[in-house]
């Protein structure tokens, strides 16, 4: 018998370029900024210049008096809008509400508080300056240690220990693993404020279609489908007469991870008005008003052997919320608590979150969200813990990792590890760098009286968000596949990628799948009357939950078209390649054009089969993802200035099995500027007044090309069993595993100094007091 | 105010008003969308053009500061459908990701090989250091470059 299998390479695992990008690198991407609509009107939104007043009378006069302004609404007048909404539900959480314009009082500067709406947008924000307000100026508290010391100006007067919940979890026996250790090192490590600073800002779109209640909004949001129920809920508009359409998005970061305000009320205008409005944030306001990542206060003891084994690890968390919670802010730091144990055995922690509202812009997730908190913490406490028991950082880590014949793992925390080999980045990472020589070289510069210092980290996350009882609003995904009568292929993912790539890597899957040229198959995201219902894209899930939703999806139609081939090729034992189904004891073909023809036609059907050929899976994970990895950075610091240069950057992933490397590659590197950012230069500053200082690209240092490392970037390959893809995720890695490492290598290279700690980010101004023997 | 201007080999003649911002009248007179706004500041050159051979961010500069001038935007780049080696060096290396910096991320890494044919990495970074980008720690963005450098030295 003639082998008439068509053996095709596979294109999951290949580094090709994206498919996604001609119309990045020519300009013909559609943002929402590029949406133009006829009777288009503009809103400008006039916000709060204090972070707490009341608001004794707005005079609109002027403003209404202004050429072009068609509308002015303040508070009063969105009253009934139902308010932001808060995903998070924790015991006891107090949960102010969160209108979308400010009422009586202001929370926190750029609180919106009036929104003025012009057919010409220049004249909009003529309209919106002239706008007067009299303010009842109150004290402000913009620090959450501060805000939750006793005599502290209460944020919301109702509760005015400014405490909006406690949060207490414990695994193992704690008070037994500090009874018994040798030795306690205790550290008080911050995680400071950041701006997640996406290149585009928010915006928005609204048209009203009155006559068919309908209303369009095309949003810049990681979260279509979340957006539609939730922004029609607050509208009071029935959830099928609204249509989320998200065109390209210009970065989110876990920014646009969100119900925004500004959505409803664009809606709100846009129903009030019958006209189409368009809002744009501009950087200022994404500076002020879009949710900023971390702000912690941690307080951490670590409980060990003499032999450097952990026995134990408390955490006293304090989390600096801002004035309200947007989707997910008091779960952030939860995920923190989660993740506290790292890649290590110990099974006994203690936590206490204390949320502290302050007067400043909402905390919520950023690029890791409660995870590089974590990691940062352990890390460095593993760091401190070496240097106290003066065991090399490598050797202490290898000593407690979880061990590979280990998984699935159970942690303190309540989580299962999947899979890992947390042993073999590291090694790798030691050997790609040659440690040893690193640490003689190092021995060598102190003589001279050059600093120069190794940092190690090696970092769990948890990818693939997540399981559904773990997550506030379902954590699995859907994916819905068509070959529509020409044999091409459509895929309709329910994520909503905005640049990780997606549109390259499903469609890899899914022509390995049928057999087809991937220009024939069309990636489909984020548009509500589009796509089946599905959660979006954050917390390393996209290719882990919506890629496995995807492979079911291409199962079940595979057996749709197994069916048709045993009807027109008498057989359903049959290979998928080059555009083909092809009988394998035959080798009788018949195109994938043909089947789908044959199926949409319906002439003849097999038996208890449906005409067409599409299929829609919504897969629920079992479990999380975990990957892991390590990262080491060598460090110069500059003896007269405080400088940290950054010498070599060595990152070894481990994200399980890797559709497209390019693109592997481009996420860790991303992720790894952000957490370079948030360790050298970073920082969202408020003053005691709660003025955001730090509230330009002038005054908010964000990576530039001059001031980036060249990433050595090395994987080590363990699949999960949680998905048949074999896949964990790599979206947050590099932020995760980054930070702790170069904080680490610079404290390595002042530890002879006796340095145990610096709190980022190492601007040379702190480094340069460290040196000089002044506090941190 | 008149204005008379060439923007990508096409002549334009428009009546604006004098605040009216170059990048703005690209995009919402002319309808030119590539080139973005990404803080009106010029601290972030998502809004970078060509002017008269030089790359300038257009959201700096009133558009009747470029009457009589020769404009270049993303959307001029491609000729008879053919990318221009940056365009197709920022594809071929993954110089992009969300593609909101990207259009310019190239006019400003077009510029670098204008002046400079075989720039080192130093000096690719340093002429692309007043275009932001979040997404891809400039790695890609740095290979595409030196990709494109060689394409064109062949």
């Amino acid at each position: 018998m003639a082998s008439t299998i068509t053996r095709v390479e596979k294109l999951v695992g290949k580094r090709i370029r994206r498919r996604e990008d001609p119309r990045l690198i020519t300009g013909t991407a559609t943002y929402v900024d590029d949406i133009q609509m006829p009777g288009m009107h503009y809103a400008a939104i006039v916000r709060s210049p204090h972070a707490a007043a009341r608001i004794r009378s707005i005079h609109t006069q002027a403003a209404a008096e202004t050429p072009s302004v068609a509308a002015i609404y303040t508070g009063k007048d969105t009253m009934k809008v139902g308010p932001v909404p808060c995903g998070g539900s924790l015991p006891g959480l107090r949960v102010p509400h969160h209108y979308i314009l400010a009422t009586d009082r202001v929370y926190f500067v750029g609180h919106p508080v009036a929104v003025v709406v012009a057919t010409d947008k220049y004249l909009a924000r003529d309209a919106a300056e002239k706008i007067e307000i009299d303010w009842d100026v109150l004290p402000a508290v913009a620090d959450p240690e501060k805000a939750i010391a006793a005599g502290a100006p209460p944020v919301h007067p109702e509760w005015p220990d400014n405490v909006a919940f406690n949060y207490h979890q414990e695994g193992g026996d704690v008070d037994k693993a500090f009874a018994e250790a040798d030795v306690v090192v205790k550290q008080r490590i911050t995680s400071q404020r950041l701006i997640p600073s996406a290149m585009e800002t928010r915006g928005v779109v609204a048209e009203w279609r009155g006559a068919d209640r309908q209303l369009n909004l095309y949003t810049s949001t990681q979260v279509p489908h979340l957006v539609r129920t939730l922004v029609a809920g607050m509208l009071g508009l029935e959830e099928n007469r609204m249509r989320v359409i998200t065109p390209e998005v210009g970065g989110g970061f876990g920014s646009k991870l969100n119900i925004y305000a500004e959505e409803a009320l664009m809606g709100f205008v846009a129903m009030q008005i019958g006209k189409p409005v368009k809002w744009i944030e501009s950087r200022r306001e994404n500076f002020l008003c879009t949710i900023h990542g971390r702000g912690h206060v941690d307080y951490f003891e670590l409980a060990a052997k003499k032999d450097g084994t952990i026995l134990g690890i408390k955490l006293k968390l304090i989390q600096d919320l801002g004035a309200y919670h947007q989707l997910l802010t008091p779960v952030i730091p939860t995920l923190s608590v989660l993740m506290m144990p790292g890649l290590y055995r110990t099974q006994n922690i203690r936590a206490d979150i204390v949320g502290a509202f302050t007067n400043c812009v909402p905390t919520d997730a950023y690029r890791g969200a409660g995870r590089p908190e974590a990691t940062h913490g352990i890390e460095r406490m593993v760091d401190i813990l070496a240097d106290e028991l003066q065991i090399d950082p490598a050797e202490i880590r290898l000593k407690n990792f979880v061990h590979q014949e280990e998984f699935p793992f159970p942690t303190a925390t309540g989580l299962m590890y999947d899979s890992g080999n947390y042993a073999a980045p590291l090694e790798k990472a030691l050997a790609t760098a040659d440690y040893p020589k690193l640490r003689a070289e190092q021995a060598e510069a102190r003589k001279q009286g050059r600093l120069m210092g190794i940092g190690i980290c090696t970092y769990g996350e948890i990818c693939g968000i997540g399981p559904s009882p773990a997550t506030p609003a379902g954590g699995w995904e859907s994916a819905t596949v068509k070959i529509e009568p020409s044999g091409k292929v459509t895929v309709l993912t329910g994520i909503c990628h905005h640049g990780q790539g997606e549109e390259t890597t499903f469609a890899q899957i899914a022509a390995d799948e049928l057999g087809v040229d991937i220009d024939d198959i069309l990636v489909l995201r984020g548009d509500t009357a589009i796509v089946q219902y599905g959660i979006g894209t954050f917390g390393s899930r996209g290719t882990a939950i919506g890629g496995t939703a995807l492979y079911f999806a291409l199962q079940e139609l595979r057996t749709k078209v197994k069916k048709f081939g045993a009807m027109l090729l008498e057989s359903d034992d049959v290979a998928f390649a080059n555009g083909r189904v092809t009988c394998n004891k035959s080798g009788k073909s018949k195109s994938l054009a043909e089947i789908a023809g044959a199926s949409y036609r319906a002439m003849k059907l097999p038996p208890n089969t449906e005409p067409g050929l599409q299929s829609t899976h919504f897969w629920e994970p079992p479990n999380f993802t975990f990957g892991f990895g390590a990262h080491l950075v060598v460090t110069d610091i500059d003896t007269d200035t405080g400088q940290v240069k950054v010498r070599r950057y060595v990152a070894v992933d481990d994200c399980g099995n890797i559709l497209n490397p390019l693109i592997v590659d481009g996420q860790v590197h991303g992720g790894v500027a952000q957490g370079l950012g948030q360790a050298l230069w970073e920082q969202a500053v408020y003053d005691d007044n709660g003025q955001l200082l730090s509230g330009e690209f002038m005054d908010y240092a964000m990576p530039r090309a001059h001031m980036m490392p060249w990433i050595e970037s090395d994987h080590t390959i363990t699949p999960s069993p949680v998905n048949p893809l074999g896949v964990k995720g790599i979206g947050e890695a590099g932020t995760i595993g980054c930070s702790p490492a170069v904080v680490n290598s610079v404290v390595d290279a002042l530890s002879h100094l006796g340095i145990r700690h610096i709190d980022m980010p190492l601007t040379p101004e702190k480094i340069w007091k460290v040196m000089a023997g002044g506090k941190n | 105010m008149k204005i008379n201007l060439t923007i990508n080999g096409k002549k334009y003649s428009d009546d604006i008003e004098p605040r009216l911002l170059l990048i703005h009248y690209l995009r919402d007179v002319v309808g030119l969308t590539g080139s973005h706004v990404g803080c009106e500041t010029s601290l972030c050159g998502a809004c970078t053009i060509e002017l008269d051979g030089k790359a300038v961010k257009s959201c700096s500069m009133f558009a009747v500061q470029a009457d009589g001038a020769r404009l270049t935007t993303i959307e001029g780049l491609a000729e008879n459908g053919k990318l221009h080696g940056m365009q197709e060096a920022f594809w071929n290396q993954h110089g992009a990701q969300c593609g909101f910096c990207t259009p310019g991320m190239i006019m400003a890494s077009k510029q670098i090989l204008d002046r400079n044919a075989n720039p080192t990495d130093a000096e690719i970074r340093h002429g692309i250091e007043g275009n932001l980008c979040r997404c891809t720690g400039y790695q890609h963005i740095v290979n595409a470059v030196r990709a494109a450098a060689a394409a064109a030295g062949k």
